[in-house]
């Protein structure tokens, strides 16, 4: 368990004084897959760096497992960092070592014996599938590859908490995903305490369950990955869950629907969860006297709940379609009126 | 009068023996002084401005005397080290205290080109100061130092031209004395060639090393 309390850090220099962040209380549950996403300069990497002390906070505590680190000696320091995990977006490898050499640093660092060291980093090289690698150097892999290398390092002490800065944002959509699945499996079969930076929203979608917005060296939302992808309250979330659920409307299509002179409505519809198996729309078109026209349709999976997304437009009678409107809204689906531009 | 081939073997085993010794104490001095001018400097991993502010301009003034001045200048220190102000070995002494700082700052570059991420990743680790110098910093800085080792010992042989002013011997002193002051030119011809093919086989065995050593 990570714990925020009151955290501030305020860098200054001759020229300025930066909060780079205001009053932070965040708790980050055992078993928790947590994502920050944030802009560039929104404070999040200053964040993550405070669970290990690389930055220390100008004010305020941060407890990992219910200890205060920086009341730590230096060598008790060293000690706790065994239990805390780090990678890094550019990897940060020994181009001087071997694969096997960079993943066994951390045990070498501590003293371990050789014996233990080989058992240790071969499971791990097996692990994350670079079994044939470990006498590589990491300028003969590729970046997906150099993650692996960076995650089999960072959970080589066994640590029950990995720290995680921008993993995926050197890396291709596809090994993006890749190795998003292999930190879900450091979750799962390791039991590790996972905390995400990312400014990329497909990140937090894919293996998140719970998601901190940052702006401005302030945590502006927080909640469960469900909570802000179906009601962001902020701007901010809502443009980054529009990054990746596309649910704009194109403008020539308005054009279109405005042209044929119907009266008609646009709505948005969410379903989440149970209500996204039923035939709403279909019943809606057998029950009333409305034509359904699907402008839009998605359907995605949030932490093991479908999430489907839905634009309509319905057309009929004003009164008509208000009936229709209600009948829908008592399915347990969360319906918006689309407001055209202009009209 | 002709110099002899004695002669020039002479003056090329006191130029080896100059260039070895004083690469050897050099890099005692300028190693350490390096890896201190990095570690102290503000923000890194030994942050000491007492340390830095003091080293920083002893390394600078050492560098900025032209060494021909620093071989005389010296000369009491000299004799208090070695026990004498004259001859090849007297001669290491200004030479070292030369080219120490010079390395110090060649070494100093080589270790500012390891990537600060990776000093952030053996913080994270929980690795000691120590062991972030010299199981992260060095190894990684190594091909570079190579490198800068390389630069140095070419300055070297440079340098022990000039022992001849203290009758340090040597190929330079050798090149004055016959070839200049006597109107030698074959003597001119031959410690060129011979100072050329010396450089050349440096500079081409620290790129051999280099080479081996950076996995690339």
């Amino acid at each position: 368990m990570i714990e925020f309390r009151n955290v501030s850090k305020i860098f200054k220099s001759k020229t300025r004084t930066v909060e780079a962040l205001k009053n932070i209380n965040l708790t980050i549950e055992k078993g928790d897959i947590f994502g920050v996403i944030g802009f560039s300069g929104a404070g999040k990497s200053t964040l993550l760096r405070m669970v290990n002390l690389l930055e220390k906070p100008t004010s305020g505590q941060i407890f990992v497992d219910g200890q205060d680190l920086s009341k730590l000696s230096e060598k008790d320091l060293r000690q706790a960092k065994k239990n805390i995990g780090m990678i890094f977006q550019h990897f940060n490898l020994l181009r001087s070592k071997t694969v096997f050499d960079n993943v066994a640093m951390p045990l070498k660092l501590r003293k371990t014996p050789k014996s233990v060291i080989e058992e240790r980093v071969n499971e791990l090289l097996h692990f994350v599938g670079l079994s044939d690698k470990a006498n590589s150097y990491p300028n003969q892999l590729s970046g997906g590859q150099k993650q692996r290398v960076g995650i089999a390092r960072a959970l080589a002490t066994n640590p029950s908490i990995l720290l995680c800065d921008e993993p995926t944002s050197a890396l291709d959509p596809q090994t993006t995903t890749s190795i998003l699945q292999l930190l879900k499996r450091v979750n799962q079969e390791y039991n590790v305490t996972i905390l995400i930076i990312t400014h990329e929203m497909e990140v937090i979608k894919q293996i998140c369950n719970r998601v901190a917005v940052m702006q401005n060296g302030e945590i502006i939302e927080e909640g469960t990955i469900l909570d802000i992808f179906s009601k962001p309250k902020t701007e901010t979330a809502r443009n980054f869950v529009r990054s990746v659920l596309k649910d704009e409307i194109p403008q020539s299509i308005f054009n279109i629907l405005q042209s044929n002179g119907k009266f008609s409505k646009i709505y948005n519809m969410e379903f989440i969860g149970e209500s996204s198996g039923k035939p709403v729309l279909s019943q809606v078109a057998k029950s009333f006297a409305v034509d359904v026209n699907i402008l839009f349709g998605s359907i995605n999976e949030l932490q093991g709940v479908p999430f489907g997304n839905l634009i309509v437009e319905l057309q009929g009678e004003e009164a008509e379609i208000a009936r229709a409107y209600d009948f829908i809204v008592q399915q347990n689906v969360l319906v918006n009126e689309v407001v055209r531009n202009g009209s | 009068m002709e110099v002899s081939v004695e002669l020039i073997l002479q003056a090329c085993w006191e130029t080896l023996y100059m260039v070895s010794v004083s690469l050897v104490f050099g890099s005692l001095i300028g190693l350490p002084l390096g890896i201190l001018l990095v570690v102290t400097r503000k923000g890194h991993i030994l942050e000491n401005t007492l340390i830095f502010s003091v080293l920083n301009p002893i390394v600078n003034i050492l560098r900025s005397i032209p060494f021909i001045i620093l071989l005389v200048a010296i000369i009491p220190f000299t004799r208090l080290i070695v026990g004498t102000a004259i001859g090849t070995t007297a001669a290491i002494v200004p030479i070292v205290l030369h080219i120490g700082p010079y390395m110090s700052r060649l070494i100093e570059n080589s270790l500012l080109e390891v990537d600060k991420g990776i000093i952030e990743s053996a913080q994270a680790m929980g690795a000691t100061p120590l062991q972030i110098i010299f199981r992260f910093l060095l190894p990684e800085a190594l091909p570079s130092i190579v490198l800068s080792i390389t630069t140095a010992t070419i300055g070297l042989i440079g340098v022990t031209a000039m022992a001849g002013a203290v009758g340090g011997g040597g190929l330079g002193d050798l090149a004055i004395t016959y070839g200049y002051q006597r109107f030698s030119t074959i003597t001119i011809v031959v410690t060129v060639v011979i100072l050329v093919l010396l450089v050349q086989g440096v500079q081409s065995l620290g790129n051999l090393i280099e080479r081996k050593i950076r996995r690339m």
